[in-house]
């Protein structure tokens, strides 16, 4: 258990450390990359809370798909550095302090409650079938969340479509 | 817990050791394989058969000057070979090689560790291995390099989709993520050969598969991020003396991976003939099959032209991804109503 802890604080701080690089980044390439770092991180801390299938999904989809393309177009654009801009309303400067100690304490107010919770114990005989691993999943979502996910699939098909209706020109 | 984890640490060890040398000696049968498809000699001047060949290679690397390119991205640039070549070493400890012996008075599992995600577990690590090709091209700061690793990146994206709906044949005949529980599923039928091979629409399935894989491990027909007619190396064209060396060996280590999960998924892993009474062959097999199939890709890569990148494309997404979800259908319709 106590191991378990240690990692989870350990990828913790590398999921948030690489999170603020992101925002420090002026070279777009180095922020998709610390994006991934924080991605990889993440599917980490879900390995520690034992769920393991979302853990190599998030590496699979995000990190091994979505982000080699971002990293893609980035390389085939050749993004250059992001200028610092010269601001318009430094008012507006002054108004993300509160903001942001809102949102902050919006989720003090709604994680309050999980704050204090474990992970539900393995049941004896049956690791197959726990929380969290392919069978589990893979049974909720074919029996009691069908349609909401044959309606997501839906919407994807909706956004291929869409994508493939703007990217083509006139006159094709 | 103490004991486990010595456990894992010794084989983690081993197979590490087993697969530097490995490497070394598929380069060298690489030459050799070469030479005889060409009617040539081949390497045949240090020590007898030339099987000090690879040591005089690596010694040469040593003492070449490792260059970094003024204008790049100097920790990128550094980075990048690493990154090639670790997903390429983490991908083995879900192989199994063998059922359990006993070694010292202590069972021993042939297999680093299991995991009821590892097939994906394999399928994450080789989408993100792309990354170190892609990093290589765009630090080196080179416009060949560059071409390089954007084309390694389409490419790897194309062929991926393919891989991963190839395997879900397999996983509806196992019902298993599970590396060990595929190969022990494969055991039944005369003297351990129910292979996955032998079965109706996986023989097809295994076709798909290993295009894709070939395409995966970058190479020839697929061999696009370096064709050296055209972009001088591709990725690793700055590179030089040990980070060099690491991209090669992260090339012939996904050969041996591939070859590894194609045995593994589709010809019984360690089944064999009496392997149930004598479990030391399970290793022994194992070996054999994958080196036939290295010998497939390498007989593939002198025979067959490159493809141009257009046909490359057209082929990934109009060829094999239908192929691939036309061989699901079936596959699941044979379940159910043969089973």
């Amino acid at each position: 258990m106590q191991a378990e802890k240690v990692l989870f604080i350990i990828f913790a701080v590398i999921a948030l450390a690489s999170a603020l690089n992101i925002l420090l980044q002026r070279s777009p390439l180095y922020g998709a990359l610390s994006l991934i770092g924080t991605l990889l991180a993440l599917s980490a801390l879900y390995m520690t809370v034992r769920a393991q299938f979302i853990a190599a999904v998030q590496i699979v989809v995000y990190a091994g798909a979505i982000m080699v393309l971002f990293v893609f177009v980035i390389m085939l654009l050749n993004v250059p550095k992001d200028q610092p801009q010269i601001e318009k309303q430094k008012g507006l400067r002054y108004l993300a302090v509160p903001f942001a100690g809102l949102l902050i304490a919006e989720m003090f107010f709604v994680l309050r409650p999980i704050r204090l919770s474990t992970l539900p114990p393995i049941p004896a005989g049956n690791a197959e079938q726990a929380v969290g691993t392919t069978w589990s999943i893979g049974t909720a979502l074919f029996t009691d969340y069908l349609l909401p996910f044959e309606v997501t699939s839906v919407l994807i098909l909706m956004a291929v479509v869409g994508a493939m209706v703007l990217a083509r020109r006139e006159g094709d | 817990m103490a004991n486990l984890l010595l456990e894992w640490i010794i084989k983690t060890i081993v197979i590490l050791f087993i697969l530097v040398t490995a490497v070394a000696y598929v380069t060298l049968m690489e030459r050799k394989v070469m030479s005889w498809i060409q009617m040539r000699v081949g390497p045949n001047r240090v020590g007898p058969w030339g099987l000090l060949q690879p040591l005089a290679d690596g010694l040469k690397m040593i003492f070449k000057e490792d260059i970094v390119p003024l204008q790049a991205s100097r920790w990128l640039y550094i980075l990048a070979p690493a990154l090639s070549l670790i997903p390429a070493l983490m991908t083995f400890i879900v192989i199994p090689y063998g059922s359990e012996i006993d070694l010292f008075g202590h069972r021993v599992e042939l297999h680093v560790t299991r995991m009821n995600v590892g097939l994906l577990y394999i399928l994450a690590l080789t989408s993100v291995g792309v990354y170190g090709i892609v990093l290589a091209g765009w630090s080196s700061n080179n416009k060949y390099s560059l071409m390089g690793g954007l084309r390694s990146s389409a490419q790897m994206i194309s062929y991926e989709l393919a891989l991963g709906l190839s395997i879900v044949s397999v996983l509806l005949y196992t019902g298993s993520l599970d590396l060990v529980d595929i190969v022990d599923k494969q055991s039944g039928w005369p003297g351990h050969m129910g292979w996955n091979i032998f079965r109706f629409p996986l023989m097809f399935v295994f076709i798909i598969f290993y295009i894709a894989s070939l395409a995966e491990t970058n190479r020839t027909p697929f061999d696009l991020p370096e064709a050296d007619s055209e972009l001088v190396a591709g990725y690793h064209t700055e590179y030089s003396s040990m980070s060099f060396v690491m991209f090669q060996m992260a090339e012939y280590l996904n050969l041996i991976t591939a070859s590894s999960i194609a045995t593994t998924l589709f010809f019984g892993g360690w089944n064999g003939p009496f392997v149930g009474s004598a479990k030391w062959l399970g290793p022994i097999y194992f070996t054999v099959k994958v080196l036939a199939l290295i010998f497939v890709a390498m007989w593939i890569r002198y025979t067959v032209p490159r493809f141009r990148y257009d046909q490359l494309m057209r082929f990934g997404w109009k060829v094999l991804l239908p192929a691939s979800i036309v061989n699901i259908i079936i596959s699941a319709t044979v379940i159910l109503f043969l089973r």
